[in-house]
Formats: structure tokens, sequence, C-alpha cells
């Protein structure tokens, strides 16, 4: 691997190595110019994966750890924000694909304009974004057959115009899936097997899925998983202009006296400060760390924070908003087996003005639950917590049980955000991130309208017994959107539509910050079309630069 | 009669032995005390028809969580020991320890620990339920009793079908 020194202006310096940043990083290195890619958590190979649920789901190996980084939350302005874990993310080369679900939707035509179809929706943020499906599509297709995506094209009827098929076939139903298809017809549903960025085949070197069963929240051990880990970080690294620095937490992007970016300032893993020296600087950190950086690297220029001249930074947060019902059946599905998802459907995503309420969602049938966490969190109510009852439970239901989650709109509303805590600090001494989230009104009466239709797919399926969740506002994400919206009009939106910053020409934002609707979740397909399309609209700004 | 300290000596080399025999020594707790922890774990997973708590071995797998992952919970289980003593005097006058408390009145007694000691009950609930279902390497899940008990079949590699409805036959 090239080593620059801190003091070579490297052309490009990204910040994060995860969905959005691998891409970027592959994209730009390939196109010749000098990269460094930093990533504030460690490089793991497939030999540090193991199917040990202790430590994978509850030490957080593979996520960032609340302990070192802690966050506060607090639901409205009113009150003080408690440490609380409230944003979850991959931490280490590969982001959030590495421990991802592989879940792999395209937005639809119409979620690129759901503002000018349905009018502005009281208390929400809503508006266009500024680019179409159409401008997207031939990203959405390199990024399929880039990373390698499983799936069938043309079988979910909503979705939009593709120009090549899936470069792999779908995997097959497991008894989820195949009891939901059958749900799905006697319903007059649509439902349609799952886009997973897992290799149903081998491909471009690497392995098919296994089955092993320990996908979600796991790393894959027959690199499979299409993490941006074994497929386009490698790929940058082979260029020989891409450097990647791990253990390297940045702490402020450096601006000069006309305001443009510099470099950026970091801790290595011994907490020594170093400046990398660069010609731009791409921020790839995810929608809660991205605008978090934004905030910390304030100046004279830039005293709100670094593009926050119009204080849009961090605002109209969207989170991972859906809810998982469960079915038990008569006979084992050992949903354990696989991966987790393989049949989904989109009949209730568009909104629709007969129900009286903004949004909608997609619904797919899974099983993400591991043995622990099945008997610690996955039981209806009313079973005993303890003692014998509990015991047969379980017994029974590990292998009969599968869930239908939802993945539904969460609208943008200005005051749900990230910014600063005023008080908590990191384990570097950095102000903590703090998000102030309450779901808009619209988003609760999604859930509850999706969650019915779930439970009547389930009991359509032949469910004994099925129980889910209360409704109730998310306090807790994976997903993390919207924050550094992108848009036309520099007062309302932070990046222009090739995702540079509008007050500060070499600086680019791309990740789930970018976002400007939530779509219908599964934000990681949307992102990285996005990273394919702004890495192209990079080379040709450092071109004419 | 009197015995010598060199005869006491031994009875606890003895004893020691015993217990390693049966299984692997402790590290955190003391025989008495792991004893009773035991016996709240198998009122959480009973015994009876297949394997419970106590089979598992689940006590050694707590114990490796307060020498490790957990440490941080130790003054928590000391506190909550003493609470659940002070419990079964008041509930059972006459008894010696939990362990030798029969099954009703076990069950009895931790119905009452769940709601005011909530907070030590729910930790030894966790770790008996981790226990039971973590890889056996952590000490607990013995012979894979936990996973055998909800039909998972360990491996790295499965072909399809996997259960009853995607076999073919199942249309
Ligand atoms: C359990 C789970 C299941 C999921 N399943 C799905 C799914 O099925 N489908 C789907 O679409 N999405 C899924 N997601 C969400 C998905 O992981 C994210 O949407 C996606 O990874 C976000 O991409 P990103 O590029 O915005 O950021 P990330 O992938 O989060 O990458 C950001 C990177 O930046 C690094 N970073 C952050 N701050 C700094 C800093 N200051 N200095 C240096 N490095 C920094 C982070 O460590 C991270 O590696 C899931 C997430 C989880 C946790
Ligand atoms: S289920 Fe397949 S893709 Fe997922 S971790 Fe196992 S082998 Fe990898």
């Amino acid at each position: 691997m090239i080593a620059y020194r801190p003091r070579d202006v490297v052309d490009f310096a990204i910040i994060g190595a995860g969905a959005a940043g691998g891409v970027v990083a592959k994209e730009l290195a390939a196109a010749g110019f000098s990269v460094v890619l930093l990533e504030q958590g460690p490089n793991f190979t497939e030999k540090d994966y193991s199917h040990d649920e202790r430590k994978f789901m509850f030490d957080r190996v593979l996520t960032n750890n609340h302990r070192q980084q802690p966050n506060t939350f607090r639901v409205t302005d009113k009150e003080k924000a408690v440490v609380q874990p409230a944003v979850g993310y991959g931490r280490q080369v590969g982001g959030g694909t590495v421990h991802f679900t592989g879940n792999y939707w395209r937005l639809h035509p119409g979620d690129f304009n759901e503002r000018s179809r349905w009018g502005a929706v009281p208390g929400a943020n809503l508006s266009d974004w500024p680019i179409t499906y159409e401008e997207l599509e031939p990203y959405y297709t390199k990024a399929e057959q880039e990373l390698g995506i499983s799936g069938l094209g043309g079988a979910n009827p909503f979705d939009g115009p593709r120009s090549r098929p899936y470069p792999l076939p779908p995997m097959p139903a497991k008894g989820s899936g195949v009891l939901f298809d059958r749900a799905a017809k006697k319903l007059g549903l649509h439902s349609f097997p799952a886009p997973l960025a897992i290799l149903s085949q081998p491909y471009r070197g690497r392995g098919a899925c296994a089955n092993c069963g320990f996908c979600e929240g796991f790393g894959c051990e027959m690199r499979a998983k299409s993490s941006t880990a074994v497929t386009v970080i490698p790929a940058a690294l082979r260029t020989g202009r891409c450097e990647l620095r791990t253990g390297a937490v940045v702490s402020q992007i450096e601006t000069d006296a006309l305001g443009r970016v510099t470099g950026v300032v970091y801790f290595d893993a011994r907490k020594a400060s170093i400046r990398q020296r660069a010609k731009a600087v791409v921020v790839c950190a995810n929608g809660a760390e991205t605008p978090r950086l934004l905030l910390l690297s304030k100046s004279a220029r830039f005293p709100h924070g670094l593009a926050n001249g119009h204080g849009v930074v961090g605002k109209n947060l969207m989170w991972d908003t859906g809810m998982l019902a469960m079915g038990l059946f008569e006979q084992p599905l050992n949903e354990y087996k696989g991966v987790q998802v393989t049949r989904v459907l989109h009949d209730y995503y568009d909104s629709d003005g007969k129900r009286g309420f903004f949004g909608g969602g997609g619904i797919d049938a899974r099983f993400d639950w591991y043995p622990m966490g099945f008997a610690l969190d996955g039981l209806p109510k009313d079973v005993p917590r303890w003692g014998s009852g509990f015991k047969s439970f379980v017994g029974e239901a590990f292998t009969r049980t599968m869930s239908l989650c939802g993945h539904t709109t969460c609208l943008p509303v200005e005051g749900n955000r990230i910014d600063l805590d005023p008080a908590q600090k990191d384990a570097w001494g950095l102000p903590a991130l703090r998000a102030t989230f309450k779901n808009h009104p619209d988003d609760l009466k999604t859930l509850r309208f999706v969650l019915d239709r779930q439970l009547e797919i389930l009991a359509a399926a032949g469910a004994r017994r099925v129980w889910s969740d209360e409704v109730k506002d998310v306090a807790f994400s994976v997903h993390l959107m919207g924050t550094c919206r992108m848009g036309n009009d520099p007062r309302t939106s932070v990046v222009n539509r090739d995702h540079q910053a509008h007050e500060v020409p070499n600086l680019f934002l791309v990740d789930g910050s970018s976002f400007v609707t939530s779509g219908r979740q599964q934000p990681t397909c949307t992102i990285q079309a996005l990273a394919y399309r702004a890495s192209e609209k990079m080379v040709a700004w450092a071109r004419r630069a | 009669m009197k015995v010598s300290r060199r005869e006491l000596a031994l009875i606890g080399v003895w004893a020691r032995a015993e217990a390693a025999q049966s299984s692997p020594s402790f590290r955190f707790f003391d025989a008495a005390s792991a004893r009773e922890i035991e016996a709240i774990a198998s009122a959480i997973i009973p015994s009876g028809d297949s394997p419970g708590a106590r089979e598992a071995g689940v006590i050694h797998f707590i114990d490796r969580a307060l020498e490790t992952f957990d440490r941080d919970q130790r003054p928590l289980y000391q506190r909550g020991l003493a609470q659940a003593q002070t419990l079964r005097r008041r509930l059972f006058p006459a008894s010696r320890d939990l362990a030798s408390l029969n099954s009703a009145d076990l069950i009895r007694l931790m119905e009452t620990l769940e709601k005011e000691s909530a907070e030590f009950f729910e930790a030894v609930r966790v770790h008996t339920i981790m226990g039971f279902f973590a890889d056996p390497s952590y000490g607990g899940n013995r012979d894979q009793v936990g996973w055998r008990h909800i039909g998972l079949t360990t491996g790295h590699h499965f072909t399809a079908p996997f259960g009853y409805y995607d076999a073919p036959e199942a249309e």
C-alpha cells in the first residue's frame, strides 16, 4: 500500500470507509487521483469473525461503542438530553455494510418528487430531491454490478425501469418466504425475491453464500456479503494510489481564510493529533457523524460549523422507522439458517390520499433473531419471562417463528436533528453527538397501518399465534439520513445536486446525510448509487480545478 | 473427636478435588455462593423433561462473566445475594440456604425477589439465559444442551430446504 506523508497535499482526503466512502475511494483512485482514506475503526477480515452471539451482539465489536463514543438523546428541545444509545452504525473498514442485513432496495421513481406529487405535509419539511430516478438509474446499475447484488429484475411491479438485470439470481425462498408468497397470493399482493447485497453464486473472485445464518449483525466468514471491505476498498488499494489509515478519528476539517478546505486533523491509534493536507475533502462518515464533524469544525469564517451558514447542518434527521411482527407456525421453519430475508412486498409503499395520512411502507419476511436475543426480547409479552413456561415456549418457538418487518416512511422534520452536546464528551475529549428526535404524527399512523397489514399477512400465512410490539416513537436507529440534505437552494440544503457543499467548493458530503426523504428505509443501495454518481462529478470537478 | 489441622486441610483438598471432578473450579464465586446463584438460575431455566440451567453449567458462564466482560456487576451480585438471603429468612425462617429450598418454595421466593430486588433478579435472569445459549466455550450450554433444547444445529454451511415449508413435499 502506498504511504503518503501528512504534509503531502493529496488530491482527496476521504473521511469514513463505509458504504459510501469505500465506493468514493475506489472511483477517485481508479480515476488517477491520490487518496487518503481515514477510518476510525479497525480493519477486520473474515478471520476475525465467528458465530459468537455474546461477543458480536452484546459487546458491539462491529458497531460504535457507546462507552467510548457516547451520544445523548432527547425527544424534544424542552428536555435535557441524557446519555442513552440512540444511533448505531458499523464502525470499521466497510462501515455498516459489514454487518448489515443486505436488503438492497432501489428507491422508486416517485420517491424523488413526493413533495410535488402530494403537496406540503404540515409539520414536515418534505421536499423533492434535486435529482430524478432516471438520473440515478445508471449508478444503481453500476452499484449492483460492481458490488455484486442478487435479485430478480422486473419481479417487483412497483419498481422503476432498470437498464440491466441483477448480476446474480435471487436467493431461494426460505420457509418464511414460501409462507409469505402463499399469503400474498391469497391477499392479491405482489411478493418478490429480495434484492440482497449477498452473493447467490460465486462472483468476481468471491464465493457464494453458505447459508450459515449468522448474517445480520455479524461479519461474513465466507466473504459472500458484498460489503465495501471485500469489494471496492481492496480495489481502491490495488490502484496503488489510495492509502487506508485505520484507527484514525477525525476531529476537525480545516479551512483557510478564503473558506476553502485545506485538510483534516485526526487522532491516530495512540491519540496523537495528525494533520493531513488535501486539495479536497470528502466526508462519508454517515448521517450522524458527518454533521457532527461539520459542527466540530468551527472557525472564524464558519462560526456555526463548516458549511453551516444557514443553520441547516444536522437538521431533518430521519430514522429507521418500522416494526417487527412475529408469527408462530405449526411446523419447524428453521429460519435461523440462511440469509435473513428472502421475500419482500411493496404494495403499500406509496402514499395513498385515501388513508388520511402521508406515508407508506414495504414489508419483508425474515428471521433476525439469535437464541439469546429471541429468548430475552423476542417472545410475546404474556409468555412468562422465566420458569418452566418460559423454557417450554422458547423450546417450541425458536424453530417455528418467523417475522415480518415493516419499513416505513420517516418524514423529515426540521427539529429532529444531530448537534453537539453542551456537556458530554467522548473518549477523545470531543463534544458528544446529541440526537433530538420525535416522529411526525403521520409516521406513527403509517407504522400502525403497515403493522396491521403485517398481522393480516401472518394470519393469511396460517400463523397459530402472532405478536408484536406497541407502536411508539423511534428512539434508536441504524438508518441515519437527511442531516446534510442535497438541494438547489443554499438556504435550505447543505450540498448541491453534485454533493458539493454550497458554501465550500472543495468539500463534498456523500452518505446517508445527503438524503432528502427516507424512501421506505433500506438506504444503502441509494447511498452507494449516489456515491458512484458523486464520484463522477468530483472527478470532473477535480480535472477542471 | 478432635480433628487435626492437617486433617482439616486434607478434607479441604478432597472437597475441592471432588468439586473439580464434576466441573471446573470457580474464579469469582466461592463454593457456597456458587451453589446459591445456581439455585436461582435453576428456577429461571428449570430442569425437568430436559436439561436446565443446572445441567448446562450456567453457573460457570456467570462466574466467567463476573470475572471478565461483566466484571462491573460484581457488587450487584454481592448485594443481591445478601438481599435474597434476607428474603429467604423472612419467608422461610427454618430454611438453611436457597439451594435446599424445595421447588415450590424457591418459585415463591423468586416471585418476590423479582419485585423486591428487580435489578439483581434481572441480572441473573439475563446471565442465565445467555449462559444457556452462549457458545459452550464460555462454560455454560454444556454439550450444547441449550441449543438442543431449541432445535438449533450448529454449522457454517446449510443446504436448503431448511424446514418443513420450503421442502418440495410441503406444497
Ligand atoms: C444491524 C444493521 C442492519 C442493517 N441492515 C440494512 C439493510 O438491510 N439495508 C440497508 O440499506 N441498510 C441497512 N443498515 C444500515 C446501513 O448499514 C447504513 O445505512 C449504511 O452503512 C450507511 O452508509 P454510510 O456510507 O452513510 O455510512 P457508514 O456505512 O456508517 O460509514 C461511515 C464510516 O465512517 C466512519 N466514521 C464516522 N465518523 C468518523 C470520524 N470522525 N473519523 C473517521 N471515521 C469516521 C465510521 O466508523 C464508518 O465506518 C443496517 C444497519 C445495521 C446496524
Ligand atoms: S448467511 Fe451467507 S452471506 Fe450471511 S454471513 Fe452467512 S455465508 Fe455470509
